[in-house]
């Protein structure tokens, strides 16, 4: 899901593209914007529960596509928890119990803070290159607006999303919308964006929409982007373990 | 006359006490068999009833659906205001509530990282409030390893089968992961106070053990539970008594409209439950059906050669001038009396026999262990039951078989030939 959310991101860096580009053009425009030196963000997520919504702030420093560091500021009982990714490998920390534990195996799979968003969605994170073979299935007008419909098919076995379809904007070159499938077809989630606006004269969306779509009765988890800066420098010792305690 | 009767018993021997221990015997059988067979079956359903369904079970609508991702975020709330109407509306029954839960138990080293790490079923169980019958119910004494029974809501017992594959000692920090009501990730400390062994095979091999107040902590369920299960005082399962409060809880407390309203399940209501309960009833009442006709039968031949027996003191009754009618009605008589007496004496000594073995049970914990690879939840003491139906049960061969042998036998007085008697008294 970060995937998606980063080629969202990401996309919006690309200028104008012009309707004769290929799929294959079009997959490494991408991931050749996935790879931002670093970010640092602040966002609020709002999980729609069955019973009540949820709103829990946080703020992200991210290099590259290998460390990230994520701090929980609300509601109280989130408000310092702390996660850690290195490479393939996820960290959290949580002020009650003083432990950094590192999160493995099916655990992984769990939703994040109760989101639509697993921590397989936050650990995928390399190029759509390497990951999956593209297929261009045609052009549709949405709301006015051209947009590409990408077919992506896993080229590896083990990806939490074997097949997913993307909607992309030809100007913004950002996937308005997105379905995420298992390998047998079946829809496992999908993603929107809204709310584009332009940042350090880029075009940046600032409202994600996810659903989970096993979850029955699932209302979804809306992500809003409040604050980003690009291209920030980050000191090493953030994304340390150690760092994790401070 | 009855007087008489009971005289000629009593000097009688051979007409009494021979038959009175027979019915005796045969009835304290009975009794014991049917009481064991009930207690038998009932602690079958009763173990699958104190872990996964109670006698009564209530959720929301929603988590029945789904029961079996144990959705907390579809817990019942203002439990305690649930609790109290169940408790003034439902006396037969107490009733508490349950916190059913499953993530992660990361054991940490020295450093605080993590040393070994397993998933884990956890139950927040009432064990603190005063008069919870929890601890009881789950047998906690008896299945107690080694450590204690938890003191404080942060204790938490292990089952031995976990704390051996993760090297947990008593005392340890031991680390849930797991998700709160809200879906929210959780970790949250316990206090290993114990290990304890259910031995009912591999039922307990991931399961961990707090206390309610200790559960609603870990997973921010202030006042909320997954369920709330109902047991009768007794412990004993009354499937048609279950199904009728089930039906009429859900008429006047469930609202079919609201996914979060109250819905009580009765046992029988659970997965393939109900094809287990009307199998334990069909096969008490098969078991106990032939058992009674074997019993019957041999107290009516009882009867029947008691008769035959006294071929010749009738013939010498009749012959001194008793009539046929007066013969047949006191043989009658007779027979109730030791009828009566022996099913009393059966039935006192058989309920006490069952009392003896639904307190104390019998043990074949060994067997049991010996099937420790099948996934059913066995128990491994089995206990018998005193029921109401045991106090009477016993009459119907105690008395009604051993009266209708000696009206059979008895029947043969009719057919004697008076002028024939005098020649019978001669050889």
């Amino acid at each position: 899901m970060t995937k998606v959310l980063v080629c969202i991101l990401l996309l919006t860096f690309l200028p104008g593209q012009s309707d004769d580009m290929s799929v294959q053009d079009i997959i490494k425009a991408i991931d050749n914007n996935l790879n931002a030196k670093s970010r640092i963000l602040t966002s609020k997520m709002v999980v729609h529960g069955r019973r009540s919504s949820r709103t829990i702030m946080s703020k992200n420093w991210v290099v590259g596509t290998d460390q990230a560091f994520t701090e929980y500021l609300s509601p109280p009982r989130e408000a310092g928890t702390k996660m850690l990714k290195l490479g393939d490998k996820l960290w959290t920390y949580s002020p009650q119990t003083d432990r950094v534990i590192q999160i493995s195996g099916h655990m992984l799979r769990q939703s994040v803070m109760g989101s639509d968003m697993s921590y397989n969605d936050m650990m995928e994170d390399r190029p759509l290159e390497e990951l999956y073979g593209a297929t261009l299935e045609g052009s549709v007008d949405i709301d006015g607006r051209d947009h590409w419909i990408i077919f992506l098919e896993a080229k590896e076995k083990g990806l939490s999303y074997p097949k997913r379809r993307a909607w992309i904007d030809k100007q913004y070159l950002l996937p308005i919308k997105e379905e995420l499938y298992a390998k047998s077809g079946k829809l496992l989630k999908k993603a929107t964006m809204s709310d584009i606006r332009k940042v350090q004269g880029r075009w940046f969306p600032s409202r994600f929409y996810f659903k989970d779509e096993l979850k029955r009765n699932s209302k979804g988890t809306e992500w809003v982007i409040n604050e980003i800066s690009f291209d920030v420098n980050i000191p090493d010792s953030r994304f340390s373990k150690a760092f994790l305690r401070k | 006359m009855i007087r008489f009767l009971i005289k000629g018993l009593l000097r009688d021997r051979s007409r009494s006490l021979f038959p009175v221990l027979v019915i005796t015997l045969t009835v304290t059988l009975v009794i014991f068999a049917i009481g064991f067979m009930k207690g038998t079956l009932n602690s079958l359903l009763l173990d699958t009833a104190v872990i996964l369904t109670g006698h009564e079970k209530i959720v929301t609508r929603a988590y029945s659906e789904e029961s079996q991702l144990m959705p907390n975020d579809l817990a019942l709330l203002d439990v305690d205001r649930l609790i109290d109407d169940l408790n003034q509306d439902y006396q037969d029954f107490f009733w508490s509530p349950r916190i059913t839960f499953a993530g992660l138990l990361d054991v940490p080293d020295e450093n605080h990282e993590t040393r070994s790490q397993g998933p884990v079923i956890a139950f927040g169980i009432d064990l603190l409030s005063d008069g919870s019958r929890q601890a009881e119910i789950w047998e906690l004494n008896r299945a107690l390893v080694s450590g204690n029974l938890p003191k404080d809501n942060s204790d938490v017992l292990i089952s031995s089968k976990l704390a051996n594959q993760l090297n947990i000692a008593i005392g340890e920090i031991v680390t849930f992961i797991g998700s709160t009501m809200d879906n929210a990730f959780t970790t949250y400390n316990f206090k290993v106070s114990g290990t304890f062994n259910l031995k009912k095979g591999q039922t307990d091999k991931q399961m961990m053990l707090v206390d309610l107040s200790g559960a609603r902590l870990a997973l921010d369920m202030d006042n909320a539970a997954s369920a709330i299960f109902g047991f009768t005082h007794s412990l004993y399962y009354d499937d048609e008594a279950a199904v009728a409060l089930r039906t009429h809880y859900n008429n006047t407390n469930s609202d079919s409209l609201d996914i979060f309203s109250p819905f009580m399940l009765a046992l029988r209501d659970g997965n393939q439950m109900g094809a287990m309960v009307d199998i334990s009833g069909a096969m008490l009442a098969i078991m106990g059906g032939i058992f009674m006709v074997v019993v019957m039968v041999v107290l009516w031949n009882m009867g029947l050669m008691n008769g035959l027996r006294r071929y010749g003191e009738v013939g010498l009754r009749l012959a001194i001038g008793e009539s046929k009618g007066q013969v047949y009605r006191s043989m009658i008589s007779e027979a109730v009396i030791i009828g009566l007496t022996g099913t009393v004496m059966g039935t006192g000594i058989g309920t006490a026999l069952t009392y003896y073995v639904q307190e104390n049970g019998i043990d074949y914990t060994k067997g049991i262990e010996a099937l420790s690879n099948s996934s059913m939840v066995m128990p491994n003491i089995f206990y018998a039951q005193v029921t109401p139906d045991l106090f009477y049960v016993g009459f119907i061969p105690g008395v009604l078989a051993t009266v209708l042998g000696t009206m059979l036998a008895g029947l043969a007085i009719y057919k004697r030939e008076m002028a024939q008697l005098f020649k019978e008294l001669e050889t």
